[in-house]
């Protein structure tokens, strides 16, 4: 079949006002329904004909869905706010520093307008193979193109990897992970919330999702806990041009710290796996010591364990290393 | 007196549209009946269509027809065809549907069974080149052309070459082209210091912001086309060749141009698929290109792998430049960025011996073009580090080596064949633009630390072509007392169709208000005119309307005598009146003259005309007779040598050593391009220019997976031309503004020189920051960057292209 681009198919559109509606819609359509937010990587799917669901749900009357509210004595934002009113918002400014950071960061001011920050955590990777269609892994085929001899994967990851080598593109995901946010995920059996970094999967549990939404469920709300409300954080998003770009690598990281000693740090990356990822070792490197160079240096030294690079993107564990080392010198990016 | 109109900014003419969205552009034009088409496209880069099953696409409700190469003119090779059975790169379009309306038509095409033969493909020249290495056209992967023959030829170097090039070297076969003047290795033997160093640029495509859509239909055997193009007069004639009709049948519309940098020169191929569809259906036909299919049929600057070595004596001057460059060619016809690079820096370094070598090699990559400073702008980025790391060799100051090899005053030479220019001020621009960067200080910044962040200075000086001349003028002063300036040239968004009518209206002493362009529409009697390229309107028109302006005025002189008494050259003008020198309230209102220049007919009203204008001038000055008193001339003002203008960017960036980084913190640019015309114009060339280049050295590049032939920076957001954040806050300009004294206006073009400054400067100050160290590959990522900062394994070779 021929290849046709920048045009989308006809599909049947839903609008509903309520969360309940459209779990009901979602689950009508099962595998044919497609659920929209802002639709900046929805439209990029349909425009391009690789995704074609018969019908869409579009969240954007859900008017529960939107909005940033108390949560006991942190906050809770609905999905379907977008990164603008989450930027503006100002216990997100005064509190929760490092998400208004990283929200900042995601395109430009037009894409912030309009995307979610539910759609930046659900959105689907940027591996250019899996969205021209290539029947890979995640396509649900039986091969990574990009980790092929010759393929070109500047941009794919470094650790995580599992026949697929693709990455998270999310600037929000790290920021979330590191303030310990937790994900409310509807579904026509009720709710239940999972924690931010078991939100995000890799091709070893599931090679065709990101996320762990099974189809019909809706992300409805991110709570942020009051834990690292107000703590020294750091958000550093490197890429190839300053707006409308995409990660190479980017990292989260928020510290508590007294006296001059670091009590307790997350420190969260992306780009560099097909899910934003942990640092977990990091953590545990640097906490109890002071914010100095030393301690900054033993936590960059151990951000790469593990890390394989492919062909083309041995690069990208020197600036892993230096991104989280810089993000521990208890100084702004 | 009149106002002044030279050297002031104005508000052109089609400003109010452009702003409130008025403008129409070729897609926003619709017609009685039309259909859309769609494009079928190779997925794949080099095949044959061995059968094209369209019957169910044919069947489905709404779809009106399928055009196929069948159906259109031949093309000779290697000419490029609009539609084709042998698709050479990947995208290139196979056949259209047309529907009634563009989700049928897009439709229609996926129902098309196309059956493809995969053909040999070949995306990288030196691959090319090797033993055995597959070419990109059946024909053979490259063009000769000499005196007694031309013809194709698969060009293979013997594997010693490759094998006994080091690796990151280039390796040097026996070229297609070379030249030298004088002797390159008494010129090294004379050096003080010799650089040698291979290079890389990528290939990147123009993505303009308006895809280059086209509607089209047939009106009692005239074709009526809207395109997207940079010229007018000239894609007129480019399309009457190519549908095979008379000038006269074809009328074109295109008003608006939301850019071409060099990829819709006279239009391009694919405009002709809406010309020959409606041709075939009887309806009109549009046919929208989106972004992805801008990609691939919207041309693209072809990349080099290159070497060069350099010799220096004590003080700084070069003695010696030798370059060799593999240029990656594309598919289809003859492009010669590579003679123009190499011309390029003949020119901006004046060296006392020089060698080039040069190989073109087809590829089944989407179609090069000439892109805003073909060649030179590439040259230039990639030598100009060099001439830095010489510089520091010597311990010589990094302005002072650029004056001493740039040429003095009007002592300049350029190419094979060392043509002199019309005239230079090159070293002008260079030190005003280092006092007003103030060089003397910035220059104390390099490779200073703050942080993570090393400052970086750099200087790049671009020279490219700035002008053309011998084109037509066509002017009337008509008895609504108003002047109407005919304009060949098109808009692209340069306002030199209106800043070169300023001209004709400052020597008819008229105040802009009573002035009115007339451009964008062949049926709206237009002269024969340069293309909207290779920045040459601004000179040949300046000359054109200055020419026209002057017959006019000496029949508007000639006039007033007749009916007032006295010789002509008793009579002067000045705000729409003709009268006496010594008795201004003697004399005539323009309106009276065109009346009467049109009771006197003849020559005086366009009735008789030059017997040197051209076949196109003479037709619309034909159709303008008898409406007023016409100034109507060809530019005889001749001139002796190449017109050049020169841009010298100066910037400083910071590179952030843990991450690659790279921030432009301030940028000026200084040129050298005659009389200043429009001083907001040229500030918007010289800056507009050099974001281009900006990108050029720093995101834009091609990705192509080898093995497959596919490309996949086919987005604005995988192409990355440069954003607004990539831009520094401080942009500043200054210009000599030294007359041409070739010309009578003085004006040279400027729309090419700013790409090579801008992308020079900022390669020049990254190498700076970097402590000298000089990457010699452009763009220069991210990624590049930090491999270098990190002495981590670079993510590709080199001479790898496409990555």
């Amino acid at each position: 079949m021929a290849v046709i681009r920048d045009m989308i198919p006809a599909f049947e559109l839903f609008q509903p006002t309520t969360l309940q509606d459209a779990l009901a819609l979602l689950a009508e359509y099962g595998d044919e329904g497609w659920a929209l937010a802002g639709g900046l990587d929805s439209f990029d799917w349909f425009k391009d004909r690789v995704k074609r669901p018969t019908a869409v749900v579009d969240l954007a009357g859900i008017e529960s869905l939107r909005g940033v509210r108390p949560w006991g004595d942190g906050i809770e934002i609905g999905a379907m706010t977008t990164l603008t009113d989450v930027i503006e918002n100002e216990d997100v400014q005064s509190r929760y520093g490092l998400l208004r950071e990283a929200a900042s960061h995601v395109a430009t001011p037009q894409i912030r307008n309009a995307g979610t920050l539910g759609g930046n955590l659900c959105q689907d990777t940027r591996c250019w193979y899996y969205r021209s269609g290539w029947p890979c892994y995640r396509a649900g085929g039986n091969t990574c193109y990009a980790s092929a001899r010759e393929a070109m994967n500047r941009e794919h990851c470094v650790m995580g990897a599992r026949r697929c080598v693709a990455v998270n593109p999310s600037d929000v995901a790290p920021a979330l992970i590191a303030l310990d946010a937790q994900m409310v995920i509807a579904g026509r059996r009720g709710e239940r919330v999972v924690d931010a970094e078991d939100f995000f999967i890799g091709p070893a549990i599931d090679i065709t999702r990101m996320t762990v939404l099974k189809p019909g469920e809706v992300l409805t709300s991110v709570r942020i806990p009051p834990d690292y409300a107000g703590a020294t954080f750091y958000f550093e998003k490197v890429r190839d041009r300053q707006s409308w770009d995409f990660a190479l690598a980017a990292v989260a990281t928020a510290m508590v710290t007294s006296g001059g000693n670091i009590q307790r740090a997350r420190v969260a990356v992306n780009g560099v796996a097909p899910y934003p990822v942990r640092l977990e070792n990091v953590e545990r490197v640097v906490a109890g010591r002071p914010v100095s160079e030393e301690t900054a240096e033993a936590g960059g030294a151990v951000a790469t364990d593990g890390a394989k690079p492919l062909r083309h993107n041995d690069y990208k564990v020197a600036l892993l290393e230096n991104l989280v080392r810089r993000s521990l010198r208890g100084t702004e990016a | 007196m009149a106002e002044q109109l030279i050297g002031v900014d104005i508000a052109p003419p089609d400003l109010v549209a452009k702003v409130t969205g008025r403008a129409k552009y070729a897609e926003d034009f619709r017609a009685e009946g039309m259909v859309f088409a769609k494009l079928l496209i190779s997925p794949m880069p080099h095949a044959r269509v061995r059968r094209i099953d369209a019957r169910r696409a044919l069947a489905m409700e709404g779809v009106v027809g399928i055009l196929t190469a069948d159906d259109i003119t031949p093309v000779d090779a290697p000419g490029e065809a609009c539609l084709t059975m042998e698709p050479l790169y990947q995208g290139e379009p196979i056949l259209a549907i047309a529907a009634v309306d563009e989700t049928t038509a897009a439709n229609a095409i996926e129902a098309v069974n196309v059956d493809l033969q995969p053909l040999p493909f070949a995306l990288d020249p030196l691959q090319s080149l090797r033993p055995g290495g597959a070419d990109a056209r059946t024909e053979g992967n490259t063009y000769v052309r000499t005196q007694e023959s031309r013809d194709f030829q698969s060009l293979k170097w013997p594997r010693s070459v490759f094998d006994d090039a080091p690796p990151g070297t280039l390796p040097m076969g026996e070229p297609q082209t070379e030249w030298t003047i004088g002797d390159v290795d008494a010129g090294f033997a004379d050096a003080a210091v010799v650089i040698e160093e291979t290079l890389s640029h990528q290939s990147l495509t123009h993505h303009p912001m308006e895809p280059r859509s086209t509607m089209a239909y047939w009106q009692n055997g005239k074709l009526y086309i809207h395109t997207s193009t940079q010229s007018v007069a000239r894609t007129q004639a480019a399309i009457a060749a190519q549908m095979d009709l008379e000038l006269d049948d074809v009328v074109l519309i295109g008003e608006y141009c939301g850019g071409g940098f060099g990829s819709k020169i006279t239009g391009s191929p694919i405009m002709l698929v809406p010309a020959f569809f409606s041709r075939k259906l009887g309806r009109p036909v549009m046919m929208r290109i989106n972004r992805y299919e801008e990609h691939y049929v919207g041309r693209a600057r072809p990349g080099f792998q290159a070497w060069t070595k350099m010799g220096f004596r004590s003080d700084g001057r070069m003695t010696a430049l030798d370059l060799y460059i593999v240029q990656d060619h594309g598919p289809y016809g003859l492009s010669g960025d590579h003679n123009s690079a190499a011309s390029t820096a003949s020119l901006t370094y004046q060296p006392e011996n020089m060698r080039f070598r040069g190989v073109t090699v087809y590829t089944n990559t989407p179609p090069r073009a000439a892109q805003r400073a073909p060649g030179g702008g590439a040259i230039v980025a990639m030598l100009e580090p060099l001439i830095d790391k010489a510089a520091r060799e010597l311990g010589v100051d990094r302005v002072d080596i650029r004056m001493i090899n740039a040429p003095a005053d009007n002592e300049a030479w350029m190419g094979a064949n060392q043509r002199p220019l019309t005239s230079n001020f090159v070293r002008r621009a260079i030190r005003i633009g280092a006092d007003q960067f103030d060089w003397a200080a910035k220059r104390q910044l390099s490779g200073q630390r703050q942080g993570t962040k090393a400052t970086g200075v750099g200087i790049g000086v671009s020279p490219y072509s700035g002008g053309s001349s011998g084109f037509d003028g066509l002017i009337v002063i008509r008895p609504d007392g108003r002047l109407y300036i005919h304009q060949g040239i098109g808009n692209l968004g340069t306002h030199s169709f209106a800043d070169t009518a300023r001209v004709a209206a400052e020597i008819l002493g008229m105040n802009w208000r009573d002035c009115q362009v007339i451009w964008g529409d062949t049926s709206q009697h237009l002269p024969w005119s340069s293309v909207q390229a290779g920045s040459q309107t601004t000179h040949a028109h300046t000359r054109a309307n200055h020419a026209a302006a002057m017959d006019a005025l000496a029949k508007l002189q000639q006039i007033a005598a007749m009916d007032l008494g006295g010789s002509p050259s008793d009579y002067m003008v000045d705000e729409g009146r003709v009268f006496r020198r010594a008795n201004r309230s003697r004399g005539l209102s323009f309106a009276r003259a065109a009346e009467r220049a049109i009771e006197l007919g003849g020559r005086f009203d366009g009735h008789e005309l030059p017997e040197d204008i051209h076949v196109m001038t003479v037709g619309s000055a034909t159709g303008l007779a008898g409406q007023g008193l016409m100034g109507v001339a060809k530019d005889n003002y001749g001139g002796e040598g190449a017109i050049q203008s020169w841009v010298v960017g100066f910037a400083r960036v910071e590179v952030d050593v843990e991450t690659g980084h790279v921030e432009l913190k301030e940028y000026l640019g200084s040129a050298d391009c005659g009389v200043v015309l429009h001083p907001r114009s040229l500030a918007a060339q010289i800056h507009g220019g050099a974001i281009q280049g900006f990108g050029m050295a720093r995101s834009q590049k091609w990705v192509m997976d080898p093995k497959w032939g596919a490309g996949f920076a086919n987005r604005f957001y995988t192409a990355r031309p440069p954003g607004i954040l990539d831009v520094p806050l401080e942009m500043d300009w200054v210009a000599v503004g030294e007359p041409d004294p070739q010309s009578p206006v003085g004006a040279r073009g400027i729309g090419e020189p700013p790409l090579g400054a801008g992308a020079a400067a900022i390669t020049s100050a990254i190498a700076d920051a970097l402590g000298g160290q000089c990457l010699c590959r452009t763009p220069l990522t991210t990624d590049v960057i930090l491999a270098a900062l990190e002495g981590r394994e670079q993510p590709f070779s080199i001479l790898d292209a496409h990555v």
